[in-house]
């Protein structure tokens, strides 16, 4: 039975991180999953916007909430930021019936009402519990044999805790990878920050994180990074050249979005997943593991 | 008969409590100083942070105001929330860090040299103009404050982002824009610029 589910994209997946939208959408309509995109959406306030003014940025992520509670499904978005943002903000309103009133009279300028009752889901989170490792596992094609990949959680998938999650040692990540057939390779950061907007507000320290990240993922093995949002993409692949000026080192490690190792591993064209977009060639790690994806 | 007179002005620590309101915090009186969340904390682990979130709590606590006002530490946090998770007194950190750097944003007084203010204020911008973020606007509001050397290492990247069609080339916009501009108003009342 197909499953279906309220999306919100995000602003990072509309450019920047086209080929995790891309991929998303071929891989859960090859999982029966379906996956409709909130009407109008706009910009859940990252995290720069409980910079500034908190009652705003918790209107902002009510208004997303609000069209799809119309649609009467459950949330779900890709970026681990657009996550934490619209989960916190459901938590915390429901919690303060005041708060809620106030922003419902702001939403009544766009003819919404938000009451709470579409949850908020990270999409590997979907993949893993609704659709199932056993059911990914049925359905692969292509396993991806002997990749030696490094499931990266980054922050905010996990943290703040959401409910009652294992934010110090959870193997979800992991276990996905492995239904696909690829071998995930243990290492001490991947629970770590990647910088977020520092790299942006605060170079130095977010460059440095990024190295961290980078090396231990590599000397750990990996061959190819695998994440869960775009922020963390654009700062482990496209800022690596920017870490090997700055410290000297020569790291040269892809980073794929979980939804376009899935893709793969279901049969999908590597061309379909936007594979090809990269800055880091995924060719080599990919053509190890004999899944050069079939073409464009 | 006694004049009512008003509750004494709250001090610094009552001020930063109060801005933790949204989250589910326990008060910053709790903190017992045991250094989980410097310990614990990327940024301040590479040596980045004027003052360690440990000290920056117990500086709130001595109603030191303006050394709090005149940190970086706020300003680095990335919002990981490692801090949040493990702190044993269940104190939200990553959120008392978004509160100060509010508090610093309105008491203006945060640090000449920091990207941040400037970087949140022009995304907020952004997103009242047209309901999403559009990255080329934001670059101008760091590229600048950026070293040569940096900058030209930025440009090369977005160059690279660009021939891989990962650069955005117009500003997006969402549709009830009309609509998404007067419920903002709901919210700040203040006529568009």
């Amino acid at each position: 039975m197909t499953k279906k589910y309220a999306y919100f994209p995000g602003c990072s997946l509309e450019k920047m991180a086209r080929s995790y939208h891309e991929s998303a959408m071929e891989t859960t309509r090859a999982l029966d999953v379906e996956l409709e995109e909130i009407e109008d959406w706009n910009c859940c306030g990252a995290t720069t916007y409980f910079n500034i003014d908190e009652l705003l940025a918790n209107t902002l992520c009510a208004r997303n909430l609000a069209i799809a509670e119309q649609a009467k499904l459950d949330v779900v978005a890709p970026c681990s930021g657009c996550y934490k943002n619209m989960h916190s903000a459901r938590k915390h309103l429901k919690h303060e019936p005041d708060l809620m009133d106030h922003i419902n009279v702001a939403l009544a300028e766009d003819d919404l009402r938000f009451t709470g009752t579409s949850e908020v889901r990270h999409l590997l989170d979907v993949l893993v519990r609704d659709v199932g490792l056993d059911e990914v596992k049925k359905r692969v094609r292509r396993p991806l044999t002997g990749l030696k990949v490094a499931p990266y959680y980054g922050c905010q998938i996990l943290r703040p805790r959401k409910d009652h999650e294992d934010v110090e040692s959870p193997r979800f990540f992991e276990d996905l990878m492995s239904a696909i057939g690829a071998d995930p390779v243990e290492y001490r950061l991947k629970l770590r920050c990647c910088g977020g907007a520092l790299l942006i507000t605060n170079r130095e320290a977010a460059l440095s994180l990024v190295r961290n990240l980078l090396e231990n993922a590599v000397q750990s093995g990996a061959a190819l990074i695998a994440t869960a949002c775009p922020l963390c993409q654009v700062n482990l692949e496209c800022y690596q050249k920017q870490v090997n000026s700055e410290f000297g080192t020569d790291l040269n490690v892809p980073v794929l979005y979980f939804t376009q190792l899935v893709g793969l591993a279901l049969g999908i064209p590597a061309g379909k997943l936007g594979i090809g977009s990269e800055l880091v060639s995924v060719t080599p790690a990919l053509a190890s593991a004999g899944n050069g994806g079939g073409g464009r | 008969m006694t004049t009512q007179t008003m509750e004494k002005k709250l001090d610094f620590i009552g001020e930063i409590n109060n801005l933790l309101y949204a989250s589910t915090s326990n008060p910053l009186s709790s903190c017992i100083q045991c250094g989980t969340c410097s310990g614990t904390c990327p940024v301040a682990a590479g040596g980045f942070m004027s003052h360690t979130p440990r000290r920056i709590i117990s500086m709130i606590r001595a109603n030191r105001k303006d050394e709090t006002l005149r940190a970086n530490t706020y300003w680095y946090c990335a919002s990981c929330y490692q801090c949040t998770v493990r702190c044993p007194r269940g104190i939200d950190i990553a959120e008392l860090m978004y509160a100060l750097k509010r508090y610093s944003i309105w008491k203006t007084e945060y640090g000449k040299d920091l990207i941040g203010p400037t970087f949140s204020e022009t995304f907020v911008q952004t997103i009242m103009k047209s309901g999403r973020s559009y990255e080329p606007v934001l670059a101008t509001t760091y590229l600048f404050s950026f070293g040569f050397q940096d900058m030209l290492q930025e440009a090369a990247t977005a160059t690279g982002l660009m021939l891989k069609g990962r650069m955005p080339l117009l500003p997006p916009r969402i549709k009830r824009l009309e609509n998404f501009k007067r419920m903002v108003r709901k919210i700040v009342p203040v006529e568009e610029k």
